[in-house]
């Protein structure tokens, strides 16, 4: 028995490898963080949670070393005007980002925001605990309690230009944990971008506290690093008639799991989630999604798309919960996937659990190869077959490209994904 | 033009004959027309000369302009010059009804080694193409066949025709679900198209398209083969007889 105590769990094995940053108006979330965090352990691969994505590399106490990746293109958004801040390998780059304010709204960091910022202080590990019922979510505690940095947003109004939250990679075995939390008030609105590979293994969460009326747009980029692990976090709460869209795109990486929470608790809110994902190879993808309607005549859709081949795993969890008097709930929900071959798997767990009798629910999900009859058609109006091949996986996408809500986004993202395809099939 | 000398053809996953020794001769300039009843191999005679999966040729040749068609992918032999109008046009959901062409254009033009068509000089061009044949800006815009009725699939089809200028058009079974109106808007579009350069192969079940798009040389295909040639009159006596009393006479 004394060998068996002193078998270190890979939760304490986790735990002891990080320090808390110390003192702050964040020390009493992280403390109550690591508790949790304590009590649920790290995932495991018997958990039901974790079915089809293996916890492993993602919850080793030591990561696995990444080769830094240089695409050589010019750095994503460029086209769009911005305020960046960059981190590399997790750590603030002041040289490289631009100065912090911007009319319409406050950013501080986490790592250096001393005083008690009240708003913060409420929000910092406060979706993100509730965001751990029903199901648990531990490697997002793990981040609240030991995050070195990240972002504090204060949103009033409407600032000019989106914030870019940029993160590069340089270090081949570095472990990033950063954590932003967003705070948009009443009639706020806000663009939030984040690109780059960031880590060789990276874990964030952001917390976003959507007020009545305001409007929070996402765009995500996943760094293109083969290598990269990551497993992030996006949990929001959202009031009476605002609205919320995420949109991810990842293209490469070995393991990413993302995760988003959101929680509909105003009359006629609106939260759009969606992922465009193109895999190659050693490449596993996981979006797991949680959705609560807990107010009346609010929409919801999620749309995720999965392009894979040469032996890529594509998973899709999606629930929505709507709860008893969330009427005129109108809940959409479709996950699909394109295999380009006969070795690549798509994974879906789609689920709806209602409570209300008085609403739209609706979910699909399919697996397919590319269509014969298209292909040909293209090929007989002299398209190659790479292009039109191309041409029919960039289709695909679109549905859920289209989430994004600014055109000069969408189209910079459906540039990049077009050159990607094209470099790759040449 | 479009040469074709005893051809023979099976399914792929079966073991079954459909072309049991085709002989044809399209001349630049002219229009030919295959008239048959169904299941007589029209249709596969098109597919197989545009390069469609699922056939095995098991004798003869096919060449457009003395190069072996049978021996090209699908995009080379578009690229040749070789243009086949789809009896069902497919749709093609999220793809652009432009950017399709755009894209098919300039792939035509890159593998004959011509310089890309700019997007403005594009434009110009699809536009009044585009007019001639009651496509409107939306048709253009919309993916690719997504929601077109019959008519307007087939007129896509065309326009296709006009933008890429083919040497050799086959048309299969261009009628089908066309009342008479856009019939004669396709017809049109066709003959605007016919040139002293262009053959045209013009697969079709009924006689009522040949009074619009006017015939050189009418065959009659029946099982797997031609039975007889004729002038455009071998189509009206089709019309007036059916295919029957042909099938008998060559029996």
């Amino acid at each position: 028995m004394a060998e068996a105590k002193l078998q270190e769990t890979p939760t304490e094995a986790m735990i002891a490898r990080q320090s808390m940053p110390q003192g702050g108006w964040a020390q009493a979330a992280r403390e109550d963080a690591l508790a949790r965090l304590r009590t649920m352990g790290l995932p495991q691969r018997r958990d039901e949670y974790w079915k089809f994505t293996r916890p492993d590399t993602l919850t080793q106490a030591e990561p696995l070393p990444a080769a830094v990746f240089d695409h050589g293109d010019a750095p994503l958004f460029d086209d769009t005007e911005r305020l960046r801040i960059v981190f590399v390998d997790g750590a603030f780059d002041a040289e490289a980002s631009d100065d912090l304010s911007l009319e319409g709204v406050s950013i501080e960091r986490l790592a250096t925001a001393t005083t008690d910022l009240h708003w913060a202080r409420d929000l910092y590990g406060t979706l993100e605990k509730a965001g751990q019922s029903p199901v648990v979510r531990p490697l997002a505690a793990l981040n609240t309690a030991f995050a070195t940095d990240g972002v504090l947003i204060h949103v009033t109004g409407k600032p000019s230009k989106p914030i870019n939250l940029v993160y590069q990679h340089k270090s081949e075995t570095s472990d990033a944990m950063l954590h932003h939390v967003v705070k948009l008030d009443a009639g706020a609105e806000v663009t939030l971008l984040e690109n780059g590979p960031a880590a060789a293994r990276f874990n964030t969460v952001m917390e976003v506290d959507v007020a009545d009326t305001a409007r929070f747009h996402h765009v995500r980029a996943q760094g293109r690093d083969h290598e990269r692990r990551a497993a992030t976090h996006v949990f929001t709460r959202l009031g009476t008639e605002s609205l919320f869209k995420s949109f991810t795109v990842t293209v490469n990486g070995a393991m990413t799991r993302n995760e988003c929470v959101i929680e509909l608790t105003g009359d006629d809110a609106s939260a759009h989630v969606a992922g465009a994902c193109v895999g190659d190879g050693d490449f596993h993808h996981d979006d797991t999604v949680f959705i609560t309607h807990d107010a009346v005549n609010c929409e919801s859709r999620q749309v995720f798309k999965k392009v894979l081949r040469n032996g890529a795993t594509g998973v899709f969890q999606g629930k929505i919960l709507v709860k008893e008097g969330a009427q005129k709930t109108d809940g959409y929900q479709i996950s699909q996937s394109l295999l380009l071959d006969g070795d690549s798997q798509f994974l879906a767990k789609p689920e709806l659990e209602i409570y209300a009798d008085d609403v739209a629910c609706s979910h699909g999900s399919t697996s397919g190869a590319i269509d014969e009859e298209a292909l040909f058609y293209l090929r007989a109006r002299g398209v190659s077959h790479a292009e039109a091949t191309d041409l029919l996986t960039l289709a695909f996408l679109a549905e859920a490209v289209e989430e994004i809500e600014a055109e000069g986004l969408r189209e910079e993202i459906t540039g990049r994904l077009s050159a990607w395809l094209e470099r790759r099939s040449a | 033009m479009l040469s074709i000398k005893n051809l023979h053809v099976k399914l792929e996953e079966e073991d079954k004959q459909i072309l049991k020794g085709v002989d044809l001769e399209v001349e630049a300039g002219k229009v030919h027309a295959i008239m048959g009843p169904n299941g007589s191999g029209k249709s596969t005679l098109s597919y197989v000369l545009s390069g469609k999966d699922g056939y095995e040729v098991t004798d003869g040749s096919a060449t457009l302009e003395g190069e072996d068609l049978l021996d090209l992918e699908p995009e080379e032999r578009a690229a040749a010059g070789l243009f086949l109008a789809f009896q069902y046009p497919v749709e093609i959901p999220g793809v652009g009804n432009m950017t399709f062409l755009r894209t098919a254009v300039n792939a035509q033009r890159k593998a004959r080694g011509e310089e890309e068509m700019s997007a403005a000089d594009f434009l110009k061009v699809i536009r009044a193409k585009a007019k001639d044949l009651k496509i409107d800006a939306d048709m253009l815009k919309r993916p690719v066949n997504m929601g077109f009725s019959g008519g307007e699939k087939k007129r896509n089809e065309i326009l296709q025709m006009a933008m890429l200028e083919p040497k050799m058009c086959i048309l299969d079974e261009t009628d089908s679900g066309l009342d008479v109106d856009a019939m004669k808007l396709v017809a049109e579009g066709v003959n605007a198209l016919r040139t002293e350069g262009r053959g045209f192969l013009v697969i079709t079940h009924y006689q009522r398209l040949l009074d619009h798009i006017k015939p050189d040389v009418v065959h009659i295909m029946s099982d797997g083969r031609i039975i007889k040639t004729g002038g455009p009159e071998l189509a009206l006596e089709v019309e007036n007889n059916g295919y029957a009393d042909i099938l008998a006479e060559v029996a």
